[in-house]
């Protein structure tokens, strides 16, 4: 267990309204530089509405929330510069070639030739897919999408990649390359804040946080999560914290 | 049936949430009809019109009072210098320039002639050639008038009566091609745009392992569509017929049977439509170039159909809207019954069933 | 800057890559416009007539012998019988009923005058007028004729004659297609430009890409003009092969500076691709904005002036053109082509259509949301 002290992300009393319906009730979390943070809860606790928060597509209705020191009310250009972002459904173009789709967002991310075709290469090579690069997207496997959606949310070296399910629908096989994927990342100093509702997967991040129903109803590492509730495994931790709401 | 119905509601749900293309789709109509009835007038009125009056006599001066007391000219200038007229008409506000001849009253009273070159700008050719008509005809009437004293000693008097449309209202045209657009819009354009959208989302694999058949998923997908082209078929015939004051003479029970079989037949375009595409950017453009753009022009809507060219003649056979306006015309504006319409009724009929059938076999083409 | 050429890229390998995509950019549109030139006349041909004739005297058979020598009318069918003309004419089988009265003849030589009754097919105003306007030349010549057969029988008098000739320019034979090329080439343009464009953003929206894009520090203006350029060089590409298309089958006379003319035309799909843009930033699904652009497009066309003359409409509507670019393009493709006007003949309409284009994108870059 590595030490993490510095913060990346800071959400001081996060309140995100539609309406009525209230989806973040006053969240407060950190997250620290380089750890992998897991957002876990069920489908509907607000998971995706707080990290699209978070990633500067949407404005929060109050709260004081900074990432990677900018704030999300005034400074979500220079946000954006510093992260990387894997949404929930599928968004690479599936009408583009996998080379085309790395150049288009190296290019946006305002990448220098050079180095697009030299990340494309070596995202290629780890992903054991040097004979697809030519390949439209739509022809490709899901769980390859996938992991090529990851490549490209990390290609411009971003201080913080924010992973909304994303191993939503693929094989067990494909979601442990994908966590050896995030292992790697998280290893070279890229921080990873991801959602799943896979609890098994929550057993692999440094510290995660459980949301029911809009509010973070625990926040700690696994292994001190488990013990305050004394159970085995973290999904057991999860269905006691929904089963007390 | 309970399972199509809730289908059938979720459908509507899918329009009626949907603020803006609601009020587009009432609104276009409404829109359409105000701007023919109001705005489009193929008749002239205040055209542009210079004059070069070299003689300025009170031959030349009754005659151009005579077109400027008539609504239909307005006088932007007197041409001084009669090289000019090319940097006139490129200015692109002149529309006929009036050429009277030198010393015209002394060569009228002595020669018993006179002449006047009417110049225009045929760059556009129906205006122009109708400005000269209307200035010819309003010269002959002086022509006329100065003569009054000998009148003609043999005269054949031509006594027109404008039937079926004695005050020659437009809105007689327009609310049938209006109806037959908006129906095509609504029923072939939206119905093929929003089946494509089911399949270029993905939700149409859905909907076809649940257990609708594939015929209730289609129907479920028209429905909605067939009650709002109904909506504005008759919000159509009531804005004409109050308005306008467009007649219905004939039965509008067949009106409205005929209005459903056109609703059904542009359904089943738009049906054929979104089994041959696979996007709904193409389910648009095949249906804009396809049945819009011919039925503006080619249904007989603005141009008539007898003056194109024997081959547009031919192609405007296929064109369904055309018996469609024919069909309604002869129903609301000369009454007439089943027994005068059977024919064009047969081919919508004949047509309906030629796209669904085509439509069932590529669908299943498709499923194998 | 390169960032905007990394969308263009993406962006046209999109478009190509799409096989439908090129039939639609450039067959489509082409048959159409091959077609539909030919639809916009007002010219009549073959109007069908009907006679009663109940007379069957000479005049009234060289009357009606003169309607069938005109190239605007063609003689149906003659009868005795109006109840049978008219019963044609509700079947559309004639426009027209000539009805000569049985004492025609001797009324005519006996009382100097005597009417015809036209019954004209009136329920398009337009084509009835131009109807009743032939036929009542035709009769007007024909007196001419009688009077001058029958000058022993009556006394010849001295009348004032003027005389009018009519001379068009620009296009001397009235010819309807190359008056009609111009304006049916601008909706071909605008159509694929403006729903293209209009399309295009929101596809990104319904497919999800566009949050992708939103969490990169692109910028909006960047983000605009990468949707915006390759259909605004698409459709400029297209006016080149529609006007080649018109030279080579129609000949359509190109008497201005094409410069000024492409000038014009890449300002005012600078402001219709704006439009479509804007539309796209406020609809969510590509059938909204097709309705709403399709709205829009409809009531441009129809208000311009392309089928019918502008002065006849009323004044304010003549007013609510002003905002209307269409008509703007319209009328500059008319004059360009035609007349040969050149740039200083233009200068308000460039004036306008220059405001019209950056009112039209900076709607779209402050409406397109990257944050909601």
């Amino acid at each position: 267990m590595r030490n993490y002290t510095e913060n990346i992300i800071e959400a001081e009393n996060l309140v995100k309204k539609f309406g009525d319906f209230t989806a973040n009730d006053r969240l407060n979390f950190q997250v620290k530089k380089g750890e992998i943070f897991g957002f876990l809860g069920a489908n509907g606790a607000g998971k995706t509405t707080a990290i699209k928060i978070l990633c500067g597509l949407w404005l929060p209705t109050s709260g004081n929330i900074k990432v990677a020191g900018f704030d999300v009310y005034k400074q979500r250009e220079k946000i954006k510069r510093n992260i990387g972002y894997m949404s929930q459904k599928f968004s690479l173009y599936e009408d583009l070639t996998v080379k085309e789709n790395f150049r288009f967002y190296g290019g946006i991310y305002r990448m220098r030739s050079g180095d697009i075709r030299e990340k494309t290469g070596f995202f290629l090579k780890k992903l054991d897919l040097e004979k697809s690069g030519d390949t439209v997207l739509s022809s490709i496997p899901l769980g390859w999408k996938q992991k090529l959606a990851f490549s490209i949310a990390i290609m411009h070296d971003p201080k913080i990649v924010f992973l909304d399910e994303p191993t939503g629908g693929v094989d067990p096989v494909t979601r442990r390359q994908f966590w050896d994927m995030i292992y790697e990342t998280a290893h070279n100093g890229i921080t990873v804040f991801v959602t799943t509702h896979y609890m098994d997967e929550a057993e692999y991040c440094d510290r995660v946080s459980i949301m029911v129903d809009g509010k973070i109803e625990a926040l700690d590492t696994p292994g001190n999560l488990k013990e305050k509730f004394r159970v085995e495994s973290m999904n057991e931790v999860f269905i006691k914290l929904a089963r007390k709401k | 049936m309970k399972r199509f119905w809730s289908f059938v509601i979720k459908e509507f749900y899918h329009i009626f949430r949907d603020r803006k293309t609601l009020l587009i789709l009432f609104g276009l109509p409404v829109t359409l009809i105000l701007i023919f009835g109001y705005v489009i007038r193929s008749e002239i009125k205040d055209a542009n019109i210079a004059i070069y009056d070299p003689s300025k006599d009170e031959i030349t001066k009754d005659i151009s009072n005579k077109l400027l007391a008539s609504d239909y000219f307005n006088l932007v200038e007197n041409v001084q210098n009669i090289q000019e007229i090319d940097d006139i008409f490129k200015k692109g506000v002149v529309r006929e320039i009036i050429v009277f001849e030198s010393d015209f009253a002394r060569k009228l009273e002595q020669n018993g002639e006179a002449s006047i070159q009417l110049i225009a700008d045929a760059s556009d050719a129906n205006t122009a050639n109708l400005v000269v008509n209307y200035t010819r005809a309003i010269i002959f009437d002086y022509m006329n008038e100065l003569n009054r004293n000998n009148p003609n000693p043999l005269q054949i008097l031509a006594e027109p009566r404008m039937v079926y449309n004695e005050e020659m209202k437009g809105a007689y045209m327009f609310v049938p091609g209006t109806m037959a657009l908006i129906l095509m819009l609504v029923s072939a354009l939206m119905t093929s745009i929003s089946i494509v959208r089911e399949k270029e989302m993905g939700t149409m694999e859905v909907l076809l392992v649940s257990p609708l058949k594939p015929a209730q998923i289609i129907l479920g997908k028209v429905t909605p569509y067939v009650t709002l082209s109904l909506i504005n078929a008759v919000t159509i015939i009531l804005l004409g017929y109050f308005v306008f004051g467009v007649p219905i003479h004939g039965s509008v029970f067949l009106l409205l049977a005929e209005c459903m079989l056109f609703i059904l037949l542009a359904l089943s375009l738009g049906l054929l439509i979104s089994t041959l595409t696979s996007s709904q950017r193409a389910a648009m453009f095949i249906s804009l170039f396809s049945l819009m753009l011919p039925t503006i022009l080619l249904s007989g809507f603005i141009f008539p159909v007898e003056n194109m060219p024997e081959i547009l003649q031919w192609l405007s056979v296929i064109v369904p809207p055309k018996y469609f306006i024919i069909i309604i015309k002869d129903i609301m504006l000369k009454g007439v019954g089943m027994s005068f319409v059977w024919k064009e009724t047969l081919v919508l009929i004949g047509m309906t069933t030629i796209f669904i059938l085509l439509s069932i076999r590529k669908f299943k083409i498709r499923l194998d | 800057m390169r960032t905007i050429l990394f969308i263009l890229q993406k962006e046209f390998i999109q478009i190509f890559r799409n096989k439908t995509m090129l039939p639609i950019i450039f067959i489509m549109p082409l048959v159409q416009m091959l077609v539909l030139v030919y639809t916009a006349t007002l010219e009549m041909k073959n109007i069908e007539v009907v006679v009663v004739d109940r007379d069957l005297s000479q005049t009234s058979r060289e009357l009606t012998a003169k309607f069938d020598g005109s190239e605007f009318f063609i003689i149906r069918g003659s009868t005795f019988d109006l109840k049978e003309a008219e019963d044609m004419l509700r079947e559309n089988k004639a426009d027209l009923i000539i009805n000569i009265p049985d004492d025609f003849e001797r009324q005519l030589f006996r009382e100097g005058n005597v009417k015809v009754q036209l019954q004209i097919n009136a329920i398009n105003a337009t084509a009835a007028g131009l109807t009743n306007a032939y036929a009542t030349s035709i009769i007007a010549d024909f007196n001419r004729h009688i009077i001058t057969e029958s000058i022993n029988m009556v006394k010849p008098v001295q009348m004032k004659k003027i005389n009018v000739a009519s001379s068009f320019w620009y296009n001397p034979e009235l010819n309807y297609k190359i008056y009609m090329l111009p304006g049916i080439l601008v909706i071909l343009v605008t159509i694929i430009g403006m729903f293209l464009t209009a399309l295009n953003l929101v596809r990104e929206k319904e497919m999800g890409t566009i949050e992708q894009i939103n969490v990169t520090p692109i910028k909006k203006y960047q983000f605009i003009a990468g949707k915006l350029i390759p259909f605004w060089i698409i459709a400029l590409f297209e006016l080149a092969f529609g006007l080649t298309i018109g030279k080579v089958i129609f000949d359509i006379p190109m008497e201005g500076n094409l410069l000024v003319l492409f000038a014009f035309a890449a300002i005012y799909l600078l402001a219709m691709l704006g439009l479509g843009l804007f539309i796209s930033t406020f609809s969510s699904t590509q059938q909204q904005v097709m309705f709403i652009a399709f709205f829009f497009f409809l009531t441009f066309v129809m208000m311009s002036g392309i089928f019918t003359p502008v002065e006849s409409m009323p004044e304010w509507a003549q007013k609510v053109n002003v905002v209307n670019p269409f008509a703007y393009f319209i009328k500059v493709n008319r004059m360009n082509l035609l007349k040969g006007s050149g740039f200083w003949d233009f200068r308000q309409e460039f004036l306008a259509l220059g405001i019209y284009a950056i009112a039209a994108l900076s709607l779209a870059v402050w409406k397109y949301r990257k944050v909601v």
